[in-house]
């Protein structure tokens, strides 16, 4: 979808404000954000590609106004009600009113160290050899879905270079809609500079994505 | 703004929400119901935040570049499969699955950003700071990374090549910036206290800053 989390080449936002000895939190809410996270995802109940997208369709004014733990709150919230885990209504009371499904799993503390230790790889076996080879130009597919995607606009309908076959891995357009995870070969494709931008571009800028196979087609 | 109370909900749709105007009560809101519901272990979340606060840093990342800087076999390992090389140090697992590492040269600097979310290799760097999750670097490191990097105070000369690499699928970056000069007899250790977490990233070098 075109939302508000699709950034690249935006204007207007001012000058990056890296903060001298950043503290890892800022807020105490901050590291709960953090765990129930975490914690939710632990459930099973939904994916990466699901929760990515949930935070993609927070309204854009509330995105791009939301600090990133505000932006994983929010989400949170969508999937724990999605799911039928917590109500919108238990939520602002802050009391339990309903019964929860049961998730596969509840993390427990001595699990954590174990789960964020394992991670949740995303590599996945195809049946087909891959379609395209280091050096292949291709160019990026001219679409607008309204679904999740993870071509960004300003590199759509670009033409730019295979420069490595990454593995095969879950297709996240599906699997954040439940379409199951359809792995599909990954290329790492350069564009240069003035492919993305046009006139006036940097030209010693090259700007490399990871695609998946559907996203590029042959030049 | 309306103060017609029949607007109550019309403004939770398309206004301003308040429900997040307090974010400290609003997530102690939800620990409450989830812990209530025993679908959350508060422990685990205080297991979580500790993990992140004392273990998981970027003082992984930088034993890893330091042994890249000291070892040529774990260097070319590196470049090869730097999943595995890195996981031979123990830095393994979420957000570090699937790992790359990019290395700088007198040609060519690199930069990551991740333009549609904030996606970061946690297992060697920890949590990323706010800027790089915040607009400002997202929208701007692709078109223009030259005026970010100045505002990291870092001016590289104008016929330096810039990559930078948008973390949209599910590989991981770490950059290896470039040795400094007259650190030959350095171990890995005063190797690794070169290497900051912006020189990871590739909004510094190393060196520049302890």
């Amino acid at each position: 979808m075109n939302g508000p989390h699709d950034l690249g080449g935006q204007m207007g936002f001012g000058p990056v404000a890296p903060e001298k000895d950043e503290p890892y939190f800022h807020a105490d809410w901050e590291k709960r954000a953090l765990g129930l996270t975490l914690s939710g995802g632990a459930f099973g109940a939904w994916t990466i590609d699901e929760s990515r997208h949930a935070r993609e369709n927070i309204p854009p004014a509330d995105y791009l106004a939301a600090s990133y733990y505000e932006i994983w709150t929010r989400a949170l919230e969508v999937l724990l009600e999605r799911h039928g885990f917590a109500t919108r209504a238990e939520i602002d009371a802050g009391r339990k009113q309903t019964e929860p499904v049961t998730p596969k799993r509840i993390l427990k503390a001595d699990m954590v160290a174990g789960v964020l230790a394992k991670g949740g790889p995303c590599d996945r076996p195809v049946g087909t050899e891959p379609r395209f080879q280091p050096g292949d130009r291709v160019r990026t597919r001219n679409f607008n879905p309204q679904t999740h995607t993870r071509l960004p606009r300003y590199a759509r309908a670009k033409t730019g270079v295979v420069e490595a076959v990454q593995g095969s891995y879950v297709f996240p357009d599906d699997n954040a809609h439940g379409r199951g995870e359809n792995p599909q070969w990954v290329y790492t494709v350069v564009f240069d500079g003035p492919e993305i931008w046009g006139e006036g571009a940097d030209p010693t800028l090259t700007v490399s994505i990871d695609a998946w196979e559907s996203y590029l087609e042959r030049v | 703004m309306s103060a017609d109370h029949h607007d109550h909900d019309h403004h939770h749709e398309h206004g301003h929400d308040n429900r997040y105007s307090d974010m400290q009560a609003r997530v102690k809101a939800l620990e409450t119901v989830l812990t209530e519901k025993g679908l959350i272990d508060p422990e685990a979340i205080d297991a979580i935040v500790e993990t992140y606060e004392t273990k998981i840093g970027p003082r992984n990342g930088a034993r890893v570049v330091a042994k890249a800087w000291s070892d040529p076999g774990f260097a070319e390992w590196l470049r090869t499969d730097a999943t595995a090389a890195i996981a031979s140090l123990g830095f393994t697992g979420r957000q570090g699955e699937h790992m790359r590492a990019v290395f700088n040269t007198p040609e060519t600097h690199n930069l990551v950003v991740c333009t549609l979310c904030s996606c970061y290799p946690w297992a060697v760097l920890g949590l990323p700071p706010v800027w790089y999750k915040a607009p400002a670097y997202r929208s701007r490191a692709v078109i223009d990374p030259r005026g970010v990097l100045a505002e990291f105070g870092l001016t590289l000369p104008e016929t330096k090549k810039i990559r930078v690499w948008d973390s949209t699928a599910e590989l991981r970056y770490l950059v290896v910036p470039e040795r400094p000069e007259g650190t030959d007899g350095l171990g890995e250790e005063a190797l690794a206290d070169l290497v900051s977490r912006d020189a990871m990233i590739g909004t510094a070098v190393a060196g520049a800053q302890p």
